[in-house]
């Protein structure tokens, strides 16, 4: 068993294909999706993480690569400024994984990467700009 | 046995004087009790980091060469206008004030990215900033065009002024609605998915003095990463709310307005904050000396979380529409714990005052003090109280017709 936290990356010309349908029926792969951005015309994203057997998921990759779906991995994609953060807590509520949390009775803020599945909803939380996600 | 403030600069002098932060205070006070402990300590210092919005600064930028007259015309600092109704080369400036084509809401929820309290950060951070001017012209400033860089350095006065800071406990933001609201509480979820609060609690300045009996116009405080002093009471002072046994008000009550010089103040301490939806903000770093004149004041800085309460407050219908009541009363202690109960329903909580920060600034004050560089002031004039009598008006809106003019 093996398991990957990805970010898809769509052109523009594979948007309206299931591709999702694909990896799961063709692949017999479980797809649990933790972000999605499709909009038109632009580049569709796809945080997803995707879990079945190692020989599947190799395969699954490779016929991602081939039809030209980017595959990045999620942990490039975020980043804490943590000299712009002030530790006021006001993402730690929002923050779906708890990537972002608090230590207490401190009440110190601190960013675990791993746990991060940049869902992005930190983003506009956050007054001072202490969450950045690069999208490439 | 009653200290004065004279006693206790004496002993900062002397580099003997006990201080405690707010938060050390509580455990002292439980070991020696109020009265061994009021005999012992001098002063507890209290902090607070947050965005307060009715904040600002005045600057003198010096004359040109030719003269300009800035009064009564247009400028802007990064693109930032600035009140000029003053003389030639004063000018204010306030941290809410927005960049001239900023789209603001219009593109919904409007990012803020940059206005007056990024102005001011930058100018402290030492970074250049583009002042553009445009004057009428007069026979004795006959110049009407100004474009130059400059920076704090090169300002003569350049002072922090902010009109109402350090709220004496503030509201907790939730949302009713169905949809996500925007708002100076920050980004509430619908139905209540989460609740935010904004004071720093046991460590909060006018929470561990709460009738204001220690502070008032003169009183010297740490502002900005500098030295400030308090004027007085700030806007919406508003003492009269109702109180717990404790004498802590039950909502936002007290306020200061604050003064200090830009130029030593530290970025750290004053910075720009974006609202997603509402606009932008400067987040201040106070923190007040609160000198242990007696076992009363004792007693009020030994404050817990526990201690102190706060409304929860709808900001989807009740809070715009002005509609009066609570949907419950949650403690301080609760708020911090991450999660509160309201109306049966456990919401997430999270805060926009930082109180890691809180307890920074409370430290650093409390270091200026020990190292005898910081010693207390004597108010001139003290805030008033609740036996004052005052209450915060809403405006009495009086419709305006075809006529003659106002009565009077």
């Amino acid at each position: 068993m093996a398991q990957l936290k990805v970010v898809l990356q769509f052109p523009p010309n594979l948007i309206e294909q299931p591709i999702t349908y694909q990896l799961i029926k063709k692949h017999d792969l479980m797809v649990n999706i933790l972000g999605a951005r499709i909009t038109p015309k632009e580049q569709g994203r796809l945080v997803v993480e995707i879990s079945g057997k190692k020989k599947n998921l190799d395969a699954a990759l490779r016929f991602l690569k081939e039809i030209g779906v980017g595959v990045e991995p999620l942990a490039r994609d975020v980043t804490w400024h943590e000299d712009r953060c002030i530790e006021c807590t006001a993402c730690t509520s929002i923050c779906p994984t708890g990537a972002l949390s608090v230590s207490r009775p401190e009440m110190r803020v601190t960013f675990n990467h791993g746990k991060c599945i940049a869902c992005e909803l930190c983003v506009p939380v956050c007054p001072y700009k202490a969450m950045e996600i690069v999208s490439k | 046995m009653a200290k004065t403030i004279e006693e206790i600069n004496e002993k900062i002098r002397r580099g003997k004087a006990v201080v405690f932060n707010a938060e050390e205070v509580i455990k002292v006070v439980k070991s020696k009790g109020l009265k061994k402990a009021a005999t012992e300590v001098d002063v507890v210092t209290t902090g607070t980091f947050a965005p307060m919005c009715s904040s600002g600064a005045y600057f003198n930028v010096g004359h040109t060469n030719p003269r300009i007259k800035l009064g009564g015309g247009f400028v802007t600092l990064n693109g930032v206008p600035v009140y000029t109704g003053y003389a030639a080369v004063d000018i204010l400036l306030g941290a809410t004030a927005m960049q001239v084509e900023d789209p603001l809401n219009r593109i919904y929820p409007g990012k803020f990215l940059y206005g007056g309290a990024h102005v001011i950060e930058d100018l402290v951070s030492g970074r250049d900033v583009k002042l553009v001017a445009r004057a009428y012209g007069t026979d004795c400033y006959p110049r009407k065009q100004l474009e130059t860089w400059i920076r704090l350095e090169d300002m003569n006065e350049a002072v922090l002024l902010n009109l109402r800071n350090a709220y004496q406990n503030y509201n907790v933001g939730v949302n009713l609605s169905d949809h996500v609201i925007h708002t100076y509480m920050g980004v509430l979820q619908p139905r209540m998915r989460n609740a935010t609060y904004c004071s720093a609690g046991q460590l909060s300045p006018l929470l561990n003095d709460p009738f204001y009996r220690t502070l008032g116009m003169g009183t010297r405080i740490f502002l900005g990463g500098g030295i400030g002093y308090v004027l007085g009471g700030g806007t919406q002072h508003n003492p009269s709310v109702p109180r717990t046994e404790r004498g802590l008000p039950r909502m936002g009550a007290g306020t200061l307005s604050v003064r200090g010089e830009l130029k030593q103040m530290n970025p750290r301490w004053l910075r720009g904050a974006s609202m997603t939806g509402y606009g932008v903000s400067l987040a201040v770093g106070i923190g007040v000396p609160i000198p242990v004149l007696d076992e009363e004041i004792m007693h009020y800085t030994a404050v817990t979380d526990a201690d102190i309460v706060a409304q929860v407050v709808d900001y989807s219908e009740a809070y715009p529409n002005c509609v009066p009541g609570s949907l419950g009363e949650v403690s301080y202690a609760e708020l911090k714990s991450g999660s509160i109960k309201i109306q049966g329903k456990n919401v997430p909580t999270a805060s926009l005052s930082s109180y890691a920060r809180a307890r920074e600034i409370a430290d650093i004050l409390k270091r200026w003090i020990v190292e005898g560089s910081f010693f207390l002031t004597q108010p001139v004039e003290p805030i008033p109280s609740v036996e004052a009598g005052l209450r915060c008006k809403a405006l009495n809106e009086r419709p305006v017709v075809n006529g003659p003019g106002p009565s009077r």
